[in-house]
């Protein structure tokens, strides 16, 4: 369907990253510099942001996502962000990621869900930037690559139709289809029920440009009106508030996309899955082809040399390590699964993403009967990453 | 006026796409066919009328000779002719055309798919059956694909290619009141994503009686009775209009949501809205084309709570029972009248 969708996609899922890590780094106990070990700082937080931040706008990635194609599989999505998320000096294991991705991607279908018009996407993209924008104010230069990569989306997505909008907007609500992954925030605050589905209210303003329901009017040959009835609508709407800000800067008025996470409470990143209701997990049968995307987006993508000295750091989803065993043993009806960023040493990290991206390949090499060299040639690539 | 009857489990959730429910009554059989789209998947059930017997099939998007491939699919909807009904389902690769039961592939014909992705998407959307033998399909460059079905066989031809609008085509509707009448006038109503509205009638070639211009709100779903066109929009308004002259007969603030789907009941002039904002509307509509007057009244609401409804039809020409699909919901709800 639309190729637009992919610069949307990693911004705004990107910026749900941030927003969690951001809230977790935040919240450990920090010490003043990082001699201690395993403990974040404030610059080492920073630095985490910086680098992440800095990847995800850079001109080479950006232009990769803006050539028009067609969205990418969860699978490929997650190894990507799992690869940005290793541009900085975190690390994640794939349990975590797992998790994680799960948390990003319900907090980005909630937005997509409610958006109020096909155009307003956009508004929701810049609500995550303009947070990104202040993630980085004190670096410059990855500040301006924000600022670069906002100019050009305007660019890109200002002439589109609002049709056009929303056959963008359909083809991420077909990507996220049949997800029901329930989050503690989302349930604590009811834009989602117990059993996964998102509120959708019938009262408040109605979308810009839009008329509050309830009204039949009839017109004569000549195009006056001759007469005019009431109807009752069954919710209770009113007229559509002002519009957000398209431009670099701006009030955006919508308030999908700004950080919902607040510093102190982390058990709002809790979710839990439905057992017997599993996403589509149809095998891809255009893997090829999104292996070569892959390829190319990784190229461009620099790592961080991870010095030795500079330890593991461990991040908790919980307040105390007890909490964290007690989590890990407590069964019930309502089981809570645990996001669990852990860093882990640059080799074994290699390693289970050199994995992960093996598994990718076999399975899809499986289904080809040409010989293994392409599948090989991609993997011995990501390796030297 | 109306009541919840016991919803239809399908296999698979509906995708948000426009108009994704289409109904096919077999009145010999005493069966009512339902089709909804999921992604690349089409699901079909076959319902008896004493709701005692269910089947399902699942049709894919899948071009013949080539095993890999996939595409998304844009609509599936039934064709009723006079001599056949087949079932033509769009996507992003091709439209296939199907006998109704979704048994034997009849006719499949290939989009030009640029080899590179353009920034322009292409697929084909919007669907209709019109006079004694032709099936109409638009696409997604504004083009509309005219095929000759004969009433028998698999030699379906593309007869016309209609170059009109200049937006992806939304949908398409035939006259559907069963007027010789005003069959003999115009018969078809093409719509866009720019809101532009065209009237013609068909033929060996088609004629274009009116084009109607946009108002750069997107057109989803359109539908053409007794020489009214009736028109749902983004904006959730629906708006009515004499076809052939394009004179505006009525405005109504129906939604609060963009309209996904719009169905008329021939034979009672019942009128069907469902939008983004949870609500199925029933409406009466009634037409006297001697004076060119129309009447809406509004009749019913149905909320289906927290779904973004995404098809809504009528199960009969009366309008006595309908169905309803929505968003991520695996199951067809039905009402009927009181």
């Amino acid at each position: 369907m639309s190729t637009r969708t992919l610069p949307l996609v990693f911004i705004n899922l990107g910026g749900e990253m941030l927003y969690i890590l951001d809230q977790r780094l935040q919240a450990q106990n920090t010490s003043v510099d990082n001699t201690e070990k395993g403990v974040w700082s404030e610059k080492d937080r920073k630095r985490v942001m910086n680098d992440i931040i800095g990847t995800m706008f850079s001109k080479a990635f950006m232009d990769e996502l803006l050539k028009p194609q067609q969205l990418y599989s969860h699978r490929t999505m997650k190894t990507v962000l799992t690869r940005l998320a290793h541009t900085s000096i975190m690390r994640l294991n794939p349990a975590s990621m797992e998790k994680l991705y799960e948390l990003m991607v319900m907090a980005f279908k909630y937005q997509v869900y409610l958006c109020p018009r096909p155009k307003d996407l956009l508004l929701i993209t810049y609500n995550h930037m303009d947070a990104i924008r202040e993630f980085v104010r004190d670096t410059p230069a990855v500040a301006n690559q924000v600022d670069e990569t906002h100019r050009k989306l305007i660019e890109v997505y200002a002439p589109l139709s609002e049709g056009e909008f929303q056959l963008l907007r359909q083809t991420l609500l077909i990507f996220f289809q049949d997800m029901h992954v329930r989050v503690s925030l989302f349930l604590k605050n009811q834009i989602q029920n117990p059993n996964g589905r998102f509120s959708l209210t019938t009262s408040g303003p109605v979308p810009h440009g839009g008329e509050v329901p309830g009204l039949i009017r009839l017109f004569s040959v000549k195009g006056r009106e001759v007469s005019r009835c009431e109807f009752p609508s069954g919710g209770s709407y009113s007229s559509a508030v002002r519009e957000g800000s398209f431009d670099l800067h701006g009030d955006r008025v919508l308030r999908l996309g700004v950080n919902m996470y607040t510093m102190n409470h982390p058990e709002e990143t809790h979710t839990s899955r439905d057992t017997c209701a599993q996403p589509d997990d149809v095998p891809n049968l255009l893997a090829k082809e999104e292996l070569n995307l892959l390829a190319g987006i990784m190229g461009s993508m620099k790592t961080v040399p991870v010095h030795s000295t500079e330890g593991s750091f461990r991040l908790n989803l919980f307040a105390s390590d007890r909490e964290e065993e007690e989590a890990g043993t407590s069964g019930g009806a309502q089981d809570f699964d645990v996001i669990n960023i852990q860093a882990m040493q640059d080799e074994q990290a290699s390693a289970e993403l050199a994995r992960i991206a093996a598994q990718f390949a076999e399975e899809e090499l499986k289904q080809e009967d040409q010989g293994s060299s392409k599948g090989d040639e991609l993997l011995a690539m990501m390796d030297d990453l | 006026m109306f009541h919840k009857e016991k919803s239809i489990q399908i296999k698979n959730s509906a995708s948000a796409l426009y108009n994704n429910l289409s109904v096919l009554r077999i009145a010999p059989r005493r069966l009512t066919y339902f089709t909804v789209v999921h992604a690349n998947v089409v699901n079909m059930v076959s319902a008896s009328w004493d709701g005692l017997n269910y089947s399902h099939r699942q049709l894919q998007s899948k071009e013949p000779n080539v095993a890999t491939s996939t595409s998304l699919i844009m609509q599936a909807a039934f064709c009723v002719l006079p001599s056949r009904e087949l079932l033509v389902v769009t996507s992003q690769k091709g439209i296939q055309m199907y006998e109704s039961d979704g048994s034997i592939m009849v006719y499949w014909h290939a989009l030009d798919t640029p080899e590179t992705p353009t920034a322009q998407a292409v697929f084909a959307r919007g669907i209709a059956a019109v006079s004694e033998n032709y099936v109409c399909v638009g696409v997604s460059s504004g083009a509309i694909l005219v095929f000759d079905v004969p009433s028998k066989g698999s030699n379906i031809t593309l007869s016309e290619v209609l170059e009109e609008h200049k937006e992806s085509i939304t949908d398409i509707a035939a006259e559907c009141s069963g007027s010789q009448v005003l069959l003999a006038v115009a018969n078809l109503v093409t719509v866009d994503d720019g809101g532009s509205l065209c009237v013609w009638k068909s033929g060996e070639e088609f004629q274009l009686l009116n084009k109607i211009a946009g108002l750069d709100i997107s057109c989803s779903s359109v539908k053409l009775w007794k020489g009214t066109v009736v028109a749902g929009y983004g904006s959730g308004q629906i708006r009515i209009y004499e076809a052939v002259t394009g004179i505006l007969q009525s405005e109504i603030n129906a939604h609060a949501r963009w309209i996904y789907s719009l169905d008329i009941a021939p034979f009672s002039g019942l009128l069907l809205s469902a939008a983004e904002d949870s609500f199925v509307r029933v409406w009466h509509l009634s037409v006297t084309p001697e004076t060119n007057s129309v009447e809406v009244a509004h009749l019913h609401n149905e909320c289906v709570t927290d779904t973004q409804i995404c098809g809504a039809k009528f199960c009969d020409g009366d309008g006595y029972a309908f169905a309803v699909t929505g968003y991520d919901l695996s199951e067809i709800i039905r009402y009927t009248q009181t």
